[in-house]
């Protein structure tokens, strides 16, 4: 086996992933996307990461 | 290492049609998530290409330093690290200062479990040799140990938040952040003192640079600067892995409903919404692709496999768990916690990088013990 079958395995289950994904995500409305460029957007950041603090515990 | 590295063979590297074509076929990727998903997500997209192409172009990276400043005392590409890092903080920090909500730091809390993570991190990251990022590039340019560590990771990343509520419950002080004039002043002061330490530690003449960490540092610190002006945060990684298992968890009519964090509004939301609008999963399949791309650009991808015992896949595995599990726990891995953290002006960056580098001790001495290298 070749590194290129790694490769090919790796990008073959981003493939998977995204097919999944689309299956069972909400369907993509691009018009409400928010803009190219946040900084100047006058939208709050609110993506997840993985410093976000998170919730307390219950 | 696990493959054998081969020079690129000019008999098997890609023609000119061949490359041509390839960029095509990227670019009509990125213009369709752009499409599809709006143009941020082709921004964020095109930026993890970036982040692949320059760590895999420079054969740069987070681990391998380390390691060599800790086995060679080469400093040479931890102060590229720090360069990197302190040419995001001179740009960062005032454009959160002046940003309002519309950009937000990597800031997160000093805690036990925190200290805890990044110690841990810092020994699986030394056994596999590749962090957040790493891992990522590594499996996308066809390594066989990330390969195998990724999903892994990832399941551990998910476990890892599933639980973070109740560990960081065990202990943790209020967010402390390095702000404005003054925190960026502070913040490369400590960065020029952490060089210092490398100099002074490390071996005759590794303050020397070499071309490719300089390009690789310049390149990194200008995407991680636009990525925090177009996403709106700082470069992360561990986030997205976690959230493809969460979502793969709920497709199989798993309920997460136990967990304090997956059931969190933004977290439930982002697990309904496609990978496509969150910014650390492109980034993350940005690297993936980016690495791929160069490795098959230069003719990277035809060197075998190497073969370990069996205890060494074993080992990878539990390795893979562990970097995921642990980077929830540390609030970040390399990227999220010591990269961004400490160029967004966080305290836990600094804590994050003492543990980890600590922990990249035990990871070193453990390695040729599980099999993964011939023992010194």
């Amino acid at each position: 086996m070749r590194r290129v079958h790694i490769t090919l395995l790796v990008l073959l289950g981003v493939g998977v992933l995204l097919a999944l994904d689309r299956a069972q995500s909400q369907p993509l409305n691009p018009y409400k996307a928010p803009p190219m460029i946040a900084l100047g957007s006058g939208l709050a950041a609110t993506g997840g990461h993985c410093a976000a603090p998170p919730p307390p515990a219950r | 290492m696990t493959t054998v590295t081969t020079m690129p063979d000019a008999a098997t590297a890609p023609g000119l049609f061949s490359r041509a074509t390839m960029l095509v076929l990227v670019a009509a990727v990125v213009l369709s998530v752009a499409l599809i998903a709006g143009p941020r997500s082709g921004m964020v997209l095109l930026i993890g290409l970036g982040f692949g192409l320059t760590l895999e172009g420079f054969r740069f990276g987070f681990t391998g330093p380390w390691r060599r400043m800790i086995l060679e005392r080469d400093a040479s590409g931890l102060l590229a690290q720090l360069l990197a890092i302190a040419i995001v903080a001179m740009a960062a920090l005032p454009l959160l200062a002046a940003s309002g909500a519309e950009l937000k730091g990597a800031h997160a809390p000093i805690g036990l479990a925190m200290i805890g993570g990044a110690f841990v991190f810092g020994a699986a990251m030394q056994i596999v040799l590749g962090c957040g990022s790493g891992t990522l590039v590594n499996a996308g340019s066809g390594n066989v140990v990330s390969a195998l560590a990724l999903p892994f990771f990832a399941i551990g990343s998910f476990a890892g938040a599933y639980h973070l509520s109740w560990w960081t419950s065990l202990g943790s002080l209020p967010v402390i952040v390095l702000e404005g004039t003054s925190g960026l002043g502070i913040t490369l002061l400590g960065l020029a003192g952490v060089a210092g330490v490398a100099l002074l530690l490390g071996r005759k003449g590794s303050h020397r640079l070499p071309a490719r960490y300089w390009g690789a540092l310049l390149a990194l610190a200008a995407l991680a600067i636009l990525h925090l002006v177009v996403a709106g945060q700082p470069w992360g990684v561990v986030y997205g892995l976690g959230l493809w298992v969460a979502k793969g968890v709920v497709a199989m009519g798993g309920d997460l409903s136990g967990s304090v964090f997956w059931s969190a509004s933004s977290n439930a939301a982002q697990v309904q919404a496609s990978l496509l609008t969150d910014v650390t999963s492109l980034t993350d399949l940005g690297l993936i692709g980016g690495a791929a791309l160069v490795a098959w650009w230069r003719a990277g991808l035809g060197s075998p496999v190497g073969i370990l015992p069996a205890r060494a896949w074993v080992a990878v595995i539990v390795a893979g768990l562990v970097l995921g599990y642990s980077s929830r726990l540390a609030l970040g891995c390399n990227i999220g916690a010591f990269f961004s953290g400490i160029a967004t002006g966080s305290a836990h960056g600094w804590v994050w990088f003492a543990a980890a580098f600590a922990g990249s001790f035990v990871g070193i001495r453990l390695r040729p013990m599980l099999g993964l290298e011939v023992r010194r």
